[in-house]
């Protein structure tokens, strides 16, 4: 079967043809000689066809000479000796009539048309049937590490498509005239282009295709939520499964990266212009790439000792591997974008004396300050923020304690509160770090789950448990204040609220207690106060995140732009990629008017 | 990499100064600040106060007494050798204004902390009154540079062996009944003493900044790693504090919550020395 797909989009499947009106088949195979045999008449007479039985090899072999452009009088069963000349179809290239057979693909029948003009090399399936046919290719999952195994080990999930499940899932594409996909992208790459280009088995055109528009595409092919933007929108995903559009990004971003196609574009247009980007996630890294490119000169200013942002200290190495984000960089070091390390904007150096040092400051320093619910006890030990769980299990490495001096958080029975990809990575990373028994304690229901699809079904596989509609209301500590229990209510869902949701109301008198050793509480995050502590001007909205004009990302500062969750709050990688576009291509426009 | 210029140690082995290359952070550390430092690839961040700094030079001083893995990694490290990583300075400074009055409590290490805020009051105009204590003399630290900025320095042993015997609360309890014109106490070191310390002050109405130390990861507001309960409201220590009103601040959850990796500490000492 699995041959049979791909030999099909490959366009070199063997046709099972059969006659539409005996149902005869016109396939002959002898020894390793394969094809299908017709009888035809010309000028008068009865002859023997024969045609290759590939869909995209056109041969015939005929038992008397033809004459190239002469046309074939008729095309006849050898059985049944009806003619299978088609009445309503007319050859798309050169108007001829065309011989109808009926060919088997993925077990459905389908008209398949010959035409009748001798040398004319047209031949295939009318539009309609070909997307019938492609309805019927079933969405390619990327093979997967074993689901016990993967609990005992950091490595990372789905291995990826091979170039076979790849060509076979781009074929399922519709290429839409007016694609959808395109729109639901925050930053608009030409998804049909790039996956056609898959089809054609060119993986290196389509990485570039996507890099016109996204540089992170292996990052982004793993950790976008693809089913709320380009695969919510894909037409095949109204009849059948959105065609993988994420996995298809990954995995021409992978084989350009495992195959040394990368290219570092010379800069050819230098600007004698200096800009500082200030953090080192999805959005600064954008914002680099993009003005280095025209030619700035861009330095990166990262608070932690490693680059990267939220892609290293946040995402698990299972779903993100860091060497990964680690070739994203060296790929912007090679264009030439430096990097200043351990500096903390706002402490040690200040918006004000950046801009006496540069043309323009980008501000992409995330939302990183945790949340808490501010119930009774939560300042027990063993509760920590998902950030300080995540940072100190990546990018601390404290998994591999005590080869890396960071002590690991113990936990035997750990309650995850949140029902976010944060919260998924958390529970993830805590059945990895060798937890009996991990819950997520999430107070709406199923269908709410804010995180990626592929992400809940990783954490069920491997044995996570999920207690909806539940919200803790205080934890117990031991005499030493570590937490032994938590007390939780049920909740039932009510009205959508602002957010589109339906609002969780508590049930009175449903409390009940369940026993926890380490609690991760992953209910978002809120602005970091440090940049602000040193710059009030800058002027920041109702939920204290930093205010800027949608259209610039410039900030109430001139000069000084943001972008990524500092404005939107938590939100998503190819957001934040978004915000950084918007900002470069304006931070280029306002620099080019200055002398 | 920042390079040790200068290393010093200070009592028996155990406290140890050291001088570091960090010029950005020299030009901006002011008292009360700290630093996070990361001695190697595979080392822990771990939360450092600044204890003086020279900016001309480009220098920062820390001060830090050997009690685990990195700790006593630092100590193995000679004038010359590189640390990975050093950021800051962190933290909001210590508020420090002319109030007329005030005392400078320090126990053990705290004492190196204390001296740099001790600076910024004596500058500041103010009467400078100290109390610093340790354990035993060879565990003093900084008494002359102390001697050196207060109008007044009572210095106190645990056992008797250098100046009064017993702790800081007595000298300091003997001022607040003496004294009227307190304006303000200042108390940095074990979380026990700055407890007693805020324990005493509060009887007598005095108001108390205390410096808190708590476990740290990044420093920087993200991981909350480092939350300390103020006014029964959860605050951060890296960037709300690290220094607050002792009146307010919950000592016996700050104690218990620094102790939750003393098991994983013994560990990954007896792993360095394997």
């Amino acid at each position: 079967m699995f041959e049979q797909d791909v030999k099909y989009l490959k366009f070199k499947t063997y046709l099972n043809a059969y006659c539409p009106h005996c149902k005869n088949t016109f396939n002959v195979e002898r020894k390793d000689n394969k094809w299908l045999e017709f009888k035809a008449k010309y000028k008068g007479e009865e002859i023997d066809l024969k045609l290759s039985p590939y869909l995209d090899v056109f041969d015939i072999e005929s038992s008397v000479p033809i004459a190239e452009g002469d046309m074939v009088d008729d095309f006849l069963c050898p059985r049944c000796k009806k003619s299978l000349i088609s009445t309503e179809i007319k050859c798309g290239e050169c108007g001829s009539p065309v011989a109808e057979v009926i060919i088997a693909v993925f077990s459905k029948l389908i008209p398949f048309f010959i035409c009748m003009k001798h040398g004319c090399t047209w031949h295939g399936i009318s539009k309609a049937d070909e997307n019938k046919i492609k309805l019927k290719i079933p969405r390619q999952e990327m093979p997967e590490q074993d689901q016990k195994l993967r609990t005992t080990n950091f490595m990372e999930v789905p291995y990826g498509y091979t170039s076979e499940l790849a060509t076979l899932e781009a074929g399922r594409c519709l290429q839409c005239k007016n694609p959808k996909c395109v729109e639901g992208c925050p930053v608009n790459i030409d998804i049909p282009a790039f996956i056609r280009l898959i089809a054609e088995e060119k993986f290196d055109e389509a990485a570039k295709k996507i890099k016109e528009r996204n540089i992170l595409p292996a990052i982004c092919g793993r950790v976008c939520p693809q089913e709320t933007q380009c695969e919510a929108k894909c037409i095949m995903g109204v009849r059948d499964k959105p065609v993988a559009i994420g996995n298809l990004e990954r995995f021409v971003a992978d084989y350009e990266r495992k195959m040394d196609l990368v290219k570092v574009p010379v800069i050819k247009n230098k600007i004698n212009k200096r800009i500082a980007v200030v953090g080192s996630g999805p959005a600064g890294l954008t914002v680099a790439a993009d003005l280095q490119q025209l030619g700035y000169q861009v330095t990166i200013f990262e608070a932690l000792h490693e680059l990267g942002g939220v892609l290293v200290y946040g995402i698990p190495e299972f779903r993100l591997p860091k060497s990964i984000v680690a070739f994203e960089i060296d790929y912007l070091r090679k264009l030439g974008v430096k990097f200043e390390l351990n500096t903390v904007v706002g402490k040690t150096v200040t918006i004000d004396e950046l801009l006496q040092h540069f043309h323009a400051v980008f501000i992409g320093v995330g939302a990183g300050l945790p949340t808490f619910m501010n119930i009774e006890g939560e300042t027990l030990g063993n509760i920590f923020s998902a950030n300080e769980y995540l940072t100190r299990m990546n990018l601390m490495k404290a998994y591999r304690f005590p080869e890396y001096d960071t002590p690991k958080p113990r936990g035997n029975k750990v309650v995850v509160i949140g029902g976010g990809n944060v919260a998924m990575d958390a529970a993830r990373t805590a059945i990895r770090s060798g937890a009996s028994e991990v819950t997520i304690v999430y107070r709406r229901s199923r269908q709410e789950l804010p995180a990626r699809h592929e992400e809940i079904r990783h954490a069920e596989e491997e044995g996570v448990k999920f207690m909806l509609l539940t919200n803790p209301v205080r934890y117990i500590g031991t005499d030493q204040r570590m937490v032994k229990a938590m007390e939780c209510i049920r909740m039932k869902l009510g009205e959508p609220d602002s957010s589109g949701r339906r609002r969780p109301i508590p049930i009175e008198g449903s409390n009940f207690i369940i026993e926890t050793d380490l609690v991760v509480v992953a209910i978002g995050t809120g602005p970091n106060p440090v940049i602000f502590q040193t710059n009030p001007d800058l002027k920041r909205n109702k939920w204290g995140y930093l205010e800027v004009n949608p259209e610039t990302m410039e900030t109430s500062k001139e000069f000084v732009y943001a972008g990524g969750d500092i404005v939107t709050g938590s939100a998503t990688v190819i957001l934040a990629m978004g915000a950084g576009r918007i900002a470069a291509n304006a931070i280029h426009k306002k620099l080019s008017q200055l002398p | 990499m920042f390079q040790i210029v200068r290393k010093q140690e200070m009592a028996k082995g155990s406290i140890i100064r050291f001088d570091i290359t960090a010029p950005k952070i020299a030009a901006k550390a002011k008292a009360g600040q700290f630093v996070i430092v990361r001695v190697n690839e595979t080392g822990e961040r771990i939360p450092l106060t600044i204890a003086d700094k020279d900016a001309f030079a480009g220098t920062i001083t820390i001060i830090f007494q050997v009690v685990g893995k990195t700790t006593a990694l630092m100590r193995s490290l000679k004038e010359g050798d590189l640390i990975r990583d050093v950021v800051g300075p962190l933290g909001k400074p210590a508020e420090v204004e002319n109030v007329g009055t005030v005392i400078m409590v320090g126990g053990g290490t705290g004492v190196a902390i204390l001296h740099h805020v001790t600076k910024a009051f004596k500058e500041a105009g103010n009467y400078v009154i100290g109390i610093i204590g340790a354990k035993e003399k060879d565990l003093l630290i900084l008494e002359d540079e102390m001697r050196a900025m207060c109008d007044e320095l009572v210095v106190t042993t645990d056992d008797g062996s250098w100046g009064e015997r017993g702790f800081v609360t007595q000298p300091l309890q003997k001022y607040l009944e003496e004294r009227y014109d307190i304006k303000l106490v200042y108390a940095i070191g074990p979380i026990v003493m700055m407890k007693n310390v805020c324990n005493l002050t509060k009887k007598y109405n005095i108001p108390t900044m205390v410096s808190l130390n708590p476990i740290m990861i990044d420093g920087t507001g993200m991981c909350g790693g480092c939350r300390v309960t103020v006014d029964n409201k959860i605050q951060f220590c890296c960037v709300d504090g690290p220094d607050f009103n002792g009146h307010l601040v919950d000592f016996d959850e700050l104690e218990k919550r620094n102790n939750i990796y003393l098991k994983e500490e013994k560990e990954s000492l007896l792993y360095s020395i394997r």
